[in-house]
């Protein structure tokens, strides 16, 4: 895999998985925010209930679409290279990219703690490829 | 505000999420060599690959993660559930290494270990951070009394 083609293309096939799942995880992740505690609307409403709440949430929509972009240019990156490099970078990068996108988008309480532990398993993810 | 709302139960959602993820992958993974590269000239075999066998049960995997994933997310940061399952692909590569036979070189069991690390640095720490519009996610004892007649 050292022909600079083969490299760009893995470059590409990893940025695109890396780019969709991102952008899915915070739609995702803001969409379960809005709803509430899944717990919570079970026990009032019961598990119809619960789905429903979620089914029905534009943001999730929206978020299913971009995991769904994600899941096939991973199919596809599987078809042409193997589990143990596409999985790790692939994810390792996805950490980073989550851990930036929801201190901004999401507003979350990304501490010392956090950051740390992104940077650990991002590290041990991407040590995996070799 | 930041505060810990896991219970057992919780961790457990955890535990699902860790071994459909990495379980899911691996047959993917499977299903995919099986079937041999996919041509960006025909991309439809990738809609026929969902049906083989292996790519199905992987996806049926991917389904059970996503619904234990999405209840995490409901009562966690995403920040916090992405590393504290993250020891998915621990399972993972014992998985490449052991199931699908591909080499898994020293460096990659360091890998393991900064992974296992990152797990426990976050998992120690609280898993709801402060969101002004909302409040944190009930504990499971809260969740009774609020459901209690």
């Amino acid at each position: 895999m050292s022909h600079p083609q083969a490299i760009l293309a893995t470059v590409a096939m990893i940025a695109s998985i890396v780019l969709s799942a991102t952008a899915g995880d915070i739609l995702t992740a803001s969409a379960m925010r809005q709803i509430g505690d899944l717990d919570l609307i079970r026990a009032k409403s019961g598990l119809f209930g619960a789905a429903a709440a979620v089914v029905t949430n534009g943001r999730f929509g929206l978020g299913v679409v971009c995991l769904a972009l994600s899941f096939f240019s991973l199919l596809f990156a599987f078809s042409h290279r193997d589990l143990s490099l596409i999985g790790p970078a692939a994810t390792s990068l996805t950490f980073v990219t989550n851990a930036l996108a929801a201190k901004f988008f999401l507003r979350e309480n990304v501490d010392h703690r956090r950051w740390t532990a992104a940077i650990f398993v991002c590290v041990g993810v991407a040590l995996l490829a070799f | 505000m930041t505060r810990s709302t896991m219970t057992f139960r919780r961790y457990l959602v955890l535990a699902v999420i860790t071994l459909t993820a990495s379980c899911g992958d691996t047959f993917l993974s499977r299903g995919m060599k099986s079937l041999g590269p996919v041509s960006l000239a025909h991309p439809g075999a990738l809609i026929h690959a969902i049906f083989s066998p292996w790519v199905a049960t992987g996806i049926i995997l991917l389904i059970g993660f996503f619904a234990s994933y999405l209840t995490a997310l409901s009562w966690a940061d995403l920040t916090y559930v992405l590393p504290a399952s993250s020891l998915g692909y621990v399972i993972m590569t014992l998985l490449a290494k052991f199931w699908l036979h591909e080499h898994v070189s020293p460096l990659r069991w360091l890998g393991v270990v900064f992974i296992t690390a990152g797990v426990g640095f976050v998992t120690r720490g609280p898993s709801w951070t402060d969101h002004s519009h909302r409040p944190p996610p009930a504990h499971d004892e809260e969740l009774a009394a609020e459901v209690r007649p």
